[in-house]
């Protein structure tokens, strides 16, 4: 099963080809301007083709994450999937507060990160020991706040607010927050002693 | 000639600004504004990137975030704004030619946006108000982490800036539509429907179209107004609602609850409105510029100049259904306005940009050979930038992508840094560098090698300090938070190293046109003119 850090390393690799690709023909196309040569009428039909890969592109990208990361069917069938449990979170007074620390999550199982804040709009981001992100969403008062995820490698993770809540909030993490075991493979960029 | 003589009379003599229109004169008093917030803008920019590499000891935490709350509003309505409004409020009545509607108003326009932006910036400075420029609710009107007089200098100044674009955009549509005094009765109807693309909408459905009234620019212009205005409308009353909270709580010691209004919604209605200027104007009026920046380095008519119009239209329309793409990891929001709004409108945005670029560059090819002039290259360098910017766009507003992209740093740095500095700011220079002989009646430039100078290092200043920022974005860098440890200093370094050149670019950049215009002439900028522009127009026409 993917999880972020093939999404992200794919993402890397496609875009620096893309960038790389998209200023190349550029500066193909600021030499050629300068020079001399016949110029053939543009043909409506390359511009029409253009769109349609456009339109391709643009939609097709959502086509392709819903078919290939596992998060996305998961979170937008969330309310008719059973969990095998549920974390409460409570947001207060730029304070994360855990009804169970840490969170232990079974290998594999559906669980539900279900977070509220009392205040403000904070963020809830779970983060590998790399500082790399696993997942997250906005806190909002006064509204639901349910992510539901499925992990399948074992490793500790530190919860840490995504979101700006004032100069007080800008270090609101609680370490060692989520406990992933039961797992054949362990996350390497976050597995850590003792735990 | 001396330095000091150079710098004080211009290059060959410099401007003479008693031979400057009122038109002439307005469209420089808000350039050169514009670009002294775009340097206060780069300036706190090149802050906040030193402090991403190690937190400098002069600056708290609290004053770090009032600099990141200030620095988009500068860069975006002190700079951007004020560019674009003035380059637009010349060439309206120019393109249309007839005097603008009100000089007066113009005037007004530049001192409301200019002193509301200082205002605003002083809430910042002054008192570390800190709620950056998304105002989530109840954030902005928390009195325990900021004083309410901080809060409420902040919203006069927000409120200064927008009546500043209240009378630009009424200004702009009079211009449009009113008929001068003693001129033939003009089709005040007619004129509005062409501008706001209703006749090219119509003409789909004729067998026979109906004549456009405005030029192609007109219609950009008049379509990505409409945003701005709609926008205003929005952070207003946003401003009201802050305005009455700190006042009440924060100086009357009441008692209104944040929960009195609903978050979600406040940042729906909220990020619907900001989206017009994100979404909306930035790529209509950038798309405008393009095809008028197009025609005069050409000389050509525009490619497919018929879609064109109809992609500008889109693209309005567009702007109006995108914003759910900022609430994709918010739960609360639906999962229909999460997948229509958030992912399929916004793709059209790639699309609509991407007609934009297609056309601009066949209708240069068709021009070839062209002269690799100032306004060329960094038109070609806007393109790009928009190339760069808007794919990574349609990437986060992904479900998927957007679970493990919001709020870092790529959504920051890969997409709104390279959208804003490296596609719309160097469009504006292409714009500012073919405006700077008509403006200035024909003063020329003091140096092109810092001109070219100038070009490389915000080109490569711009989509380095992007990428490396949007490199430490994937690694889990996050936006608007201070790392302490220098988890991600090898990526902050060469932000900040690019950052430095971009600074330097503009340094370069300015000079360059203090020593071509000269400091005597840029002051006389804001003198009266002693014409008058209903004379001018006659004269041209009788020309």
């Amino acid at each position: 099963m993917a999880d972020s850090v093939d999404v992200l390393s794919t993402l890397k690799l496609v875009y620096t080809i893309y960038a790389l690709a998209v200023i190349s023909l550029i500066a193909w196309y600021a030499y050629r301007i300068t020079q001399q040569g016949e110029v053939k009428p543009a043909k409506k039909a390359i511009f029409w083709t253009y769109v349609t890969v456009l339109i391709t592109m643009g939609t097709g990208l959502h086509f392709l994450t819903f078919n290939l990361v596992p998060w996305v069917p998961m979170d937008l069938d969330r309310a008719n999937i059973k969990s095998e449990k549920t974390f409460k979170i409570t947001y207060k007074d730029h304070v994360i507060t855990l009804d169970e620390k840490p969170m232990r999550v079974p290998c594999n199982k559906y669980v539900i990160f279900d977070a509220y804040s009392e205040d403000l709009t904070y963020g809830f981001g779970i983060f590998r020991q790399d500082h790399s992100l696993v997942t997250q969403m906005q806190v909002v008062p006064g509204n639901g706040n349910d992510l539901m995820w499925k992990f399948g490698k074992n490793g500790t993770y530190y919860i840490r607010s995504t979101e700006y809540s004032g100069p007080k909030g800008a270090q609101m993490i609680v370490q060692d927050a989520v406990i992933v075991s039961g797992c054949q493979e362990d996350d390497t960029k976050s597995m850590k002693k003792g735990i | 000639m001396s330095f000091l003589n150079k710098l004080l009379d211009g290059h060959e003599g410099g401007l003479k600004h008693e031979g400057m229109t009122p038109m002439q004169k307005i469209a420089m008093r808000f350039v050169v504004i514009g670009l002294l917030y775009y340097g206060l803008a780069a300036l706190e920019g090149m802050i906040m990137r030193m402090y991403e590499i190690k937190p400098l000891p002069f600056i708290d935490e609290s004053h770090f975030f009032s600099i990141m709350t200030v620095h988009p509003m500068v860069g975006i309505f002190g700079s951007s704004y004020m560019i674009v409004f003035g380059a637009f409020l010349f060439l309206t009545p120019f393109l249309m030619k007839k005097p603008i509607y009100s000089i007066k108003m113009a005037n007004q326009s530049w001192m409301f946006i200019g002193g509301g932006t200082l205002i605003m910036w002083l809430a910042g400075f002054l008192f570390s108000y800190a709620p950056l420029y998304t105002l989530y609710w109840p954030l902005p009107a928390d009195t325990e982490q900021f004083t309410a007089i901080g809060g409420i200098v902040y919203i006069v100044g927000v409120v200064g800036i927008m009546i500043g674009t209240f009378l630009y955009t009424y200004n702009v549509f009079k211009t449009i539509v009113y008929t001068p005094p003693g001129w033939e009765k003009q089709p005040a109807g007619e004129l509005l429907k062409s501008a706001l693309g209703i006749t090219g909408l119509m003409n789909f459905f004729r067998k026979k179209d109906t004549e456009h009234l405005v030029p192609l620019p007109i219609a950009a212009i008049a379509r990505g107004t409409i945003d701005v205005g709609l926008n205003a409308i929005v952070i207003s009353t946003a401003g009201v609602l802050i305005l009455i909270y700190l006042v009440a709580n924060g100086l009357f010691s009441a008692d209104m609850q944040g929960t009195w209004v609903d978050a979600l919604l406040y940042k729906n209605i909220f990020w619907w409105g900001l989206d017009l200027v994100a979404d909306g104007l930035v790529l209509v009026f950038v798309a405008g510029t393009w095809y008028l920046l197009a025609m005069m380095i050409s000389g050509k008519d525009l490619y497919m100049q018929n879609v064109a119009r109809a992609a500008l239209f889109l693209e309005m329309v567009v702007s109006w259904t995108v914003w759910s793409h900022h609430l994709m990891s918010d739960q609360g929001q639906s999962n229909t306005l999460k997948v229509l709004s958030g992912e399929v409108v916004t793709a059209f945005e790639l699309v609509t940009q991407g007609i934009a670029v297609f056309i601009v560059l066949t209708t240069l090819y068709k021009a070839k050979p062209i002269k690799m002039t100032n306004e060329l290259k960094f038109l070609l360098g806007g393109i790009l930038g928009f190339m760069l910017a808007v794919p990574a766009g349609i990437i986060q507003a992904d479900l998927g992508m957007n679970r493990v992209l919001h709020n870092t740093q790529w959504i920051i740095g890969n997409h709104v840094h390279v959208a804003i500095l490296v596609g719309l700011t160097m469009t504006l220079y292409s714009a500012i560098y073919v405006l700077f002989p008509i403006l200035t009646n024909g003063v020329k430039l003091y140096s092109q090698k810092l001109a070219n100078a100038h070009f490389w290092l915000h080109l490569v200043g711009g989509i380095g300090m992007g990428a490396f920022m949007g490199m430490a974005g994937i690694d889990g860098m996050l936006r608007r938070t201070i790392y302490y440890n220098g988890e991600y200093n090898t990526y902050m370094i060469l932000a900040g190293l690019c950052g430095a050149m971009m600074l330097l670019a503009f340094v370069l950049f300015l000079y360059n046109i203090i020593m071509s215009i000269g400091l005597k002439g840029l002051l006389g900028i804001y003198q009266p003119s002693p014409m008058d522009t209903h004379e001018c127009i006659a004269e041209a026409k009788d020309k």
